[in-house]
């Protein structure tokens, strides 16, 4: 025993784990990440260095522009003519009631800001899936705001003072086109699907031409056409507000995209839904409303938001027709000669192209939000 | 007893109100007929009140003199007819969405395979180039360039000078104008052969390779032939070729050939928007095609420049082509923004048209029918491309 245990005193038995040696430099930690992401290959090399090279020449000047040599306060334009001067942020601190509110009189304008607040009252509880009545909400979004806020905004009631089309502008006008767009085209999109996939096929011609025609053509032709024929159409004598005509050639335009964002949605629907539908007896309205539409409106919830974000979009077109939403308001105070400065029309545009950024990015991270719930499970 | 028989017997009697048939031809009757008799009540309310305006209806008015200038492509006069001043903007229209959908195809492709870059700071930019284009309206991306880039660039004397006498400032882009002689129909000619001999040279090495698996450098040989034979034919013919350089005078550039800010604000306004929707497509695309499909081909020794050009890209390119359509008429649609700064397009001309005759109906309709053609015939040609590249199954 003792003798065996002379010869195993010549062994060395490690007790412990040898400590973990850290892992090559050039393979973690800031170098093994460049080393990765930047400068895998030689090509990437290059690639990486005319990208450097890009933000080097583009993002300072950029900086300076917006922010260090940028103009905030003043009150005329000689503040912004200076040589080297950048962003003449002054001008849009001094016109920014203009690009909100546009030409709506003065004291008026808590009726635009409450209107404001009563959408997003209405938006934001249906935008969450998790907020109960959801019917009710809808029914608020579609029919009740918009008669509430059509009294506020055009006033004439209540004791309101009424205040002409004429003078709305700005970032509101802009809102109040696209909030009508987007609750006229849903239901009348949704019609207009059912009606391409109708087996009548007079129903189905109908529709099939609207759809098409509209979807031909650009918005700028349809616009025009809203304000120099539709007067034609009418019975002589009738005469139309110029908004409400522009209106009607946006949500018209509207409708016949939406109405194919939502074929797409019954198509999905599988057959056997309408078969199990009709099986139990359900009339035709009866299975559309209570068993595929519910289930095809889910699917495009995803495209439904993308067409209203080209729809929000697309309200800038109606400066062309001489209504001054924000693109408009703010491109027709350019010529503003308190403010003309070279760098007016960059500065302007910046402030607008960040509005609508803001708006129209909130509106698709939404849309992928309701993309990533709604595909649970399917993913590979 | 009896009810045995009824349930044998003849189908069981409903209503007519409630038959299906009767039902959805009383429904397409109703509708067709209100809507005939919307359509009734509008042309009647029409023709009372151009009657009460006085304007004739009708085409005749396109022969009339047109009274009004506008730079446009084609050379047009005051004097040409309201036709010839609508031809023009067509012509116009189609100039700048062509180009505009080469601009945006070349700088999708790549900013789209940016995005899926190993690279980080390249997919970083891309992303943000996306992003930033994506979510502003294509108006203002038009204004910007007009106003806040081309507008306030320097007056053409202290103009920015790039090589070969081309520079640029607030009245466009100015360079010099070829000067064809006699006998450049020859070098044409050349160029066009050597494009025929390329071709028949590649349909040549691709059977080649079919048969036998031997390659042939078809790009080298092909360009080789092109160049050799075009240079070949405009020596022999005595160089026909001279330039009408722009000189720069007091207050302006004179000569050469100029193209109009409005021109080049709208190119990159439709081309760079554009690209940003068609580098989402092509991404789409390529992540649709699987995997396996990359894994495999490197497998085989493929490198990734072949992996992309060989494997993905072909397969992606059935996911891509439909959308792509869509882009591309979106592109021409938008090219109607031109009538916001004053390029002379189909839109700009028919509103001083309409301006001038008040034939709106027929100048919207002339619209209508043109985009509606443009429509058709770009999806026409989208999809005999796509029948061509669709999977072949049995």
């Amino acid at each position: 025993m003792s003798d065996i245990q002379s010869q195993t005193d010549l062994f060395f038995v490690r007790q412990e784990l040898a400590p973990t040696l850290p892992p090559p430099r050039t393979a973690s930690g800031p170098i093994g990440w460049l080393r990765k992401n930047l400068f895998a290959t030689p090509s990437n090399s290059v690639l990486s260095i005319l990208g450097i090279l890009f933000v080097i020449w583009a993002l300072p000047p950029l900086l300076r522009w917006a922010i260090f040599d940028a103009q905030w306060t003043g009150a005329t334009r000689d503040v912004c003519v200076a040589n080297g001067a950048g962003a003449c942020w002054a001008f849009v601190r001094a016109n920014f009631g203009q690009f909100i509110f546009g030409r709506y009189t003065d004291p008026e304008r808590w009726r635009v800001l409450l209107f404001f607040v009563l959408m997003a009252a209405g938006l934001v509880p249906l935008a969450i899936p998790s907020v109960p009545h959801k019917g009710l909400n809808a029914l608020y979004v579609i029919l009740i705001f918009p008669i509430i806020g059509a009294i506020l905004l055009v006033g004439g009631v209540f004791g309101l003072p009424e205040v002409e089309t004429s003078l709305w502008g700005g970032l509101m006008l802009t809102i109040v086109v696209a909030y009508v767009g987007m609750v006229v085209s849903l239901p009348l999109g949704v019609i207009l699907a059912l009606g391409r996939r109708s087996k009548m096929p007079g129903v189905r011609i109908v529709c099939v031409s609207f759809i098409e025609i509209a979807r031909g053509v650009p918005l700028i032709t349809v616009l025009f056409m809203a304000s120099v024929m539709l007067p034609l159409f009418l019975p002589p004598g009738v005469t139309f507000d110029k908004l409400l005509r522009a209106l009607i050639g946006v949500a018209l335009f509207a409708s016949a995209y939406m109405a194919e964002v939502i074929r797409g949605g019954l198509q999905a629907v599988p057959k056997g839904q309408y078969e199990g539908a009709q099986a139990v007896g359900l009339s035709y309205w009866q299975m559309m409303r209570l068993v595929v539409l519910p289930q095809a409106i889910k699917i495009v919830i995803p495209g439904i938001v993308n067409t209203f974000i080209g729809l929000f979009k697309d309200t800038s077109l109606v400066y062309i027709i001489g209504l001054f939403e924000l693109l408009g308001t703010v491109r027709n105070s350019f010529a503003n000669p308190q403010w003309a400065t070279p760098e007016t029309p960059a500065t302007g545009l910046f402030f607008t192209a960040l509005v609508f950024w803001v708006f129209c990015f909130g509106m698709s991270q939404y849309s992928q939000y309701t993309e990533r719930r709604l595909n649970t499970g399917h993913k590979r | 007893m009896a009810l045995a028989d009824a349930g044998r017997g003849a189908r069981p009697s409903i209503s007519w109100f409630n038959n299906p048939t009767y039902r959805s031809l009383a429904i397409q009757a109703v509708v067709l007929a209100v809507i005939a008799a919307f359509i009734l009540w509008i042309v009647n309310n029409t023709v009372t009140n151009l009657a009460n305006l006085h304007i004739a209806s009708g085409f005749g008015f396109l022969k009339d003199r047109a009274g009004f200038n506008v730079a446009t492509f084609l050379p047009f006069t005051a004097d040409d007819s309201y036709g010839a001043a609508l031809w023009a903007g067509l012509v116009d229209t189609l100039i700048v969405s062509a180009l505009g959908i080469v601009i945006a195809t070349v700088a999708g492709l790549l900013v789209g395979i940016g995005r899926l870059s190993q690279n980080w700071l390249i997919r970083q930019l891309s992303t943000i180039y996306v992003e930033t284009f994506r979510n502003i309206p294509p108006l203002l991306v038009l204004f910007f360039w007009y106003f806040g880039v081309l507008a306030v660039l320097p007056n053409p004397r202290d103009a920015i000078a790039f090589p070969l006498e081309v520079s640029l400032s607030n009245r466009g882009l100015i360079m010099p104008m070829p000067l064809f002689g006699g006998g450049f129909g020859w070098t044409v000619a050349a160029f066009v052969a050597g494009i025929v001999i390329a071709f028949v040279v590649s349909r040549w090495a691709r059977a080649r390779q079919m048969r036998t698996g031997q390659q042939f450098p078809t790009f080298w040989v092909g360009l080789g032939v092109i160049v050799v034979l075009t240079a070949g034919a405009f020596l022999i013919s005595g160089a026909p070729l001279s330039f009408d350089v722009p000189v720069k005078t007091r207050f302006n550039l004179n000569g050469g050939m100029s193209v109009s800010p409005e021109f080049l604000s709208l190119l990159f306004a439709l081309g760079l928007y554009t690209a940003s929707f068609i580098a989402e497509i092509v991404r789409a695309g390529i992540l649709a095609v699987s995997h396996g499909q990359t894994e495999a081909a490197r497998a085989l020794g493929l490198r990734a420049g072949p992996t992309l050009r060989l494997v993905v890209l072909p397969q992606a390119i059935r996911v891509i082509v439909p959308p792509l359509t869509s882009e591309y008429l979106n592109l021409i649609k938008n090219s109607s923004l031109a009538v916001a700064i004053g390029y002379a397009d189909l839109v700009s001309v028919g509103g001083s048209v309409l301006n001038q005759t008040g034939q709106s109906i027929e100048v919207v309709g002339i619209w209508m029918v043109v985009y509606l053609g443009i429509s058709l015939v770009t999806s026409l040609g989208m999809n005999i491309y796509n029948a061509r590249t669709a999977l072949i199954e049995r």
